[in-house]
């Protein structure tokens, strides 16, 4: 499944597993079906939580349990989980979501949430107009860029470039969030100028 | 604020420059340009109006910068074939920048606007203030209507609005025009000329050198343009030195100017001294030569003294250098080739000059042939110039405040002013007094020069209005900005002059600094602005007039 068609299904992608402030961890109802870097998805009851997907790991289940190569003998990937159906058990999907904003009273908010969401909250993916909603304004940048996450400039990249889908004009809005960037990263040229050839490419 | 490209308008509807950054009274404010507005667009001198929280100010472009708000950026550079990057950061990391050199400012209440009109700027712009290029109703606000005390005399840099000189605070003062050579110092003073002619009381006087002014001049388009007496003739005079040159261009002067032997006086020699290369000693004989032979008689009796031995004698009877002497005698006899120096005595030049100008006649005196020579010139221009302004001063004093009695105010025009306007000769020439004890008796200078560091830093100081047309030395550039305020904002506009028809005008008939471009001289659509009218046309205005006066038929 491509990232475009996701967004254009809005699906249940998840729940919570961990939660603070500034990010929360979901736990994939189906390994492997992670939402892609860069996913705007939501979730919460009353005040929705946004996030941007950050992260994506696939790992054991048991932390002391590590997965070991076990094909050698098989002609493809797939010959390995044919023939050891456990591993599909032993094995979960997690992503990260920065909390980029939230939404209560009906106002979208592009900053932290006053609550983390809680445990076992559904996570969504948002659809293309609330993809559209919520990068009317660029106000989201700053805390996206400070993320305490490993690679907050692919996010950001990879956000912008989905998010670009979601408006008339994505060129247009590539182009205004490329000038908020640099707006934000005032003399950080190396940084901008690495975003800036993401989004370009 | 515009962040996304699209154009930006003040509260006027004008498109938007850019807004105030930083800046102070002294430095001028910088002006950090819209995403949208290229540098390219700008050209520095363009006026352009701020449009503050109280007050609106008006100041001209003195310098376009490029900024960056990063560093690194300068030593690893964008990808700029990649136009993404190009377009994201034009405006915001690398963006274009311009000093304003904020001049006058007006209130923003009706009051101010109704009576003070613009004064000049006191403070700056509030942050952050808009910035538009001055639009028409601005230049008209700042430089006034063209009326009957306003002269059009060319138009803003990039714009086709009138821009207007106050001619009548114009002829108050003594004034220049400077340029080197090729231009169009003569178009600009044509003007200038025809200015203080139709819209001040003020009359003119020309030492015109190469008979341009008052009988069809060149251009370097056409072929011939109309002088003043072709455009004024009831109102212009040519007088003339040079009989035959004037009937060759088919001229019939309204008199041929003579100068006896015994109107010239030593002062005249001083003057003379470096186009006549003469010692400081030799031009100093001359005095002991007036008190030898008398007032009046002079340089006839010295003149009349040939051969070596003879002046030997001489030297040792009024006691100065042999050698001396017999350079001077060499130098002055020029003065016999002279065709319009004579013999007789009481030539009535003065009194005709003057006779023509209380009438309200403008006077041009043309040099012809002798204009290529300076020593006539400037001989001419002195002896001339000294006596009427003689006259003037007694009329003046005469007068005592009777505004009826005085003579009428007289303007006068010379040219190569550099050469008896110099540090050395301004104390002592008439020139000199004129131009620094400006109008006390109704005599102003029009300097028209291509060599301004070679005149008296007083006599620059004391010009009124400077009106300057492109110059390339360092010293000419410092010469004529030198006691202006904000002249390094001004040196970076003059030197970026065109060569033709642009100059830097400012000073007193003028309420801020302005690059003009200068009208077309010469054109029928000019010729006709000005009031001309030729032949068919001018048969039928007084047809037309014959009937207003006397009815249908007549």
């Amino acid at each position: 499944m491509t990232a475009e068609q996701t967004v254009k299904t809005p699906a249940r992608l998840g729940e919570v597993v961990q939660s603070s402030t500034a990010q929360f961890v979901a736990s994939c109802h189906r390994l492997y079906e992670a939402p892609a870097l860069g996913t705007l998805v939501k979730c919460g009851n009353g005040t929705i939580v946004y996030g941007v997907v950050a992260d994506v790991r696939t790992q054991s289940i048991d932390p002391g349990r590590k997965p070991i190569a076990m094909g050698g003998n098989d002609e493809s990937e797939e010959a390995v989980y044919r023939r050891n159906p456990q591993i599909s058990r032993l094995l979960t999907t997690e992503f990260t979501a920065v909390s980029a904003g939230y939404k209560a009273g009906g106002r979208v908010r592009r900053y932290l949430p006053p609550l983390p969401p809680r445990i076992h909250s559904f996570v969504l993916q948002c659809s293309m107009e609330e993809l559209a909603e919520f990068t009317a304004s660029m106000d989201f940048l700053p805390a996206m860029l400070s993320a305490p996450v490993g690679h907050p400039d692919d996010m950001v990249a990879s956000f912008l470039r989905l998010a670009s889908e979601a408006h008339p004009d994505p060129d247009a809005f590539l182009v205004t969030a490329g000038k908020e960037l640099s707006r934000q990263l005032n003399g950080q040229w190396q940084r901008l100028n690495g975003i800036l050839k993401r989004l370009s490419s | 604020m515009t962040t996304n490209g699209n154009a930006a308008f003040d509260a006027l509807g004008r498109k938007r420059l850019g807004i105030v950054v930083a800046g102070s009274l002294t430095d001028g404010v910088d002006v950090r340009l819209d995403d949208d507005t290229s540098v390219e667009d700008i050209k520095v001198g363009t006026l352009v109006a701020i449009e503050g929280e109280r007050r609106r100010f008006f100041g001209q472009i003195t310098d376009v910068l490029l900024g960056t708000t990063d560093l690194g950026m300068q030593s690893t550079p964008p990808d700029v074939s990649n136009s993404f990057i190009a377009r994201v950061i034009a405006g915001t990391t690398a963006y274009g920048a311009i000093k304003v050199e904020p001049t006058l400012s007006i209130g923003g209440d009706s009051r101010s606007l109704a009576n003070d009109g613009p004064l000049p700027a006191k403070t700056v712009p509030a942050h952050f203030s808009s910035v538009s290029p001055a639009s028409d109703a601005d230049i008209e606000l700042v430089f006034g209507k063209e009326d009957e005390r306003h002269f059009w005399i060319g138009s803003p840099l990039d714009m086709e609005t009138k821009l207007c000189l106050n001619v009548e605070e114009l002829a108050k003062r003594s004034n220049g025009v400077f340029g080197k050579s090729g231009t169009g110092k003569t178009f600009l003073t044509r003007l200038l000329l025809i200015g203080i002619l139709q819209r001040s009381k003020a009359v003119n006087l020309v030492f015109d050198m190469h008979s341009e002014y008052g009988w069809q001049g060149t251009s370097e388009k056409s072929s011939s343009v109309k002088g003043l007496k072709q455009l004024f003739g009831s109102k212009v005079a040519v007088f003339t030195l040079d009989v035959d040159s004037s009937r060759r261009r088919s001229l019939l002067p309204d008199y041929v100017v003579r100068i006896g032997y015994d109107e010239v006086e030593p002062e005249d020699i001083t003057l003379l001294r470096e186009v006549m290369d003469l010692s400081s000693i030799a031009a100093d004989a001359a005095y002991n030569l007036q008190r030898h032979f008398g007032k009046g008689k002079w340089l006839k009796s010295f003149l009349a003294h040939g051969g070596r031995d003879s002046i030997k004698e001489l030297a040792d009877a009024i006691d100065v250098n042999a050698n001396s002497l017999g350079a001077l005698h060499n130098r002055l006899s020029r003065f016999e080739r002279f065709g319009f120096m004579d013999d007789q005595a009481g030539h009535d030049s003065v009194n005709e000059i003057i006779r023509y100008l209380d009438r309200g006649m403008h006077v041009v005196l043309e040099f012809g042939r002798y204009g290529n020579d300076l020593a006539a010139y400037i001989l001419v221009a002195n002896l001339l110039t000294r006596r009427i302004y003689k006259r003037y001063m007694e009329r003046k004093e005469a007068a005592a405040g009777d505004k009826a009695k005085e003579p009428r105010p007289l303007v006068i025009s010379i040219e190569e002013a550099h050469k008896f306007l110099t540090k050395e000769l301004a104390g002592q020439t008439i020139f000199g007094t004129i131009a620094r004890e400006l109008r006390k008796y109704n005599v102003t200078l029009l300097v028209v020069d291509q060599r301004p560091s070679g005149i008296d830093d007083e006599v620059m100081s004391q010009l009124g209005t400077k009106i300057v047309c492109l110059l390339d030395s360092e010293k000419d550039v410092t010469a004529v900005l030198a006691g202006v305020s904000g002249s390094s904002k001004l040196r970076a506009v003059l030197s970026r002059l065109e060569s033709r028809q642009q100059a830097l005008a400012f000073g007193h008939a003028l309420p801020m600094p302005v690059v003009v471009q200068t009208r077309e001289y010469g054109t029928p659509e000019f010729y006709k602005s000005i009031g001309h009218r030729d032949g068919a046309e001018a048969q039928e205005k007084s047809a037309k007039d014959v009937e207003d006066l006397f009815g249908p038929g007549s």
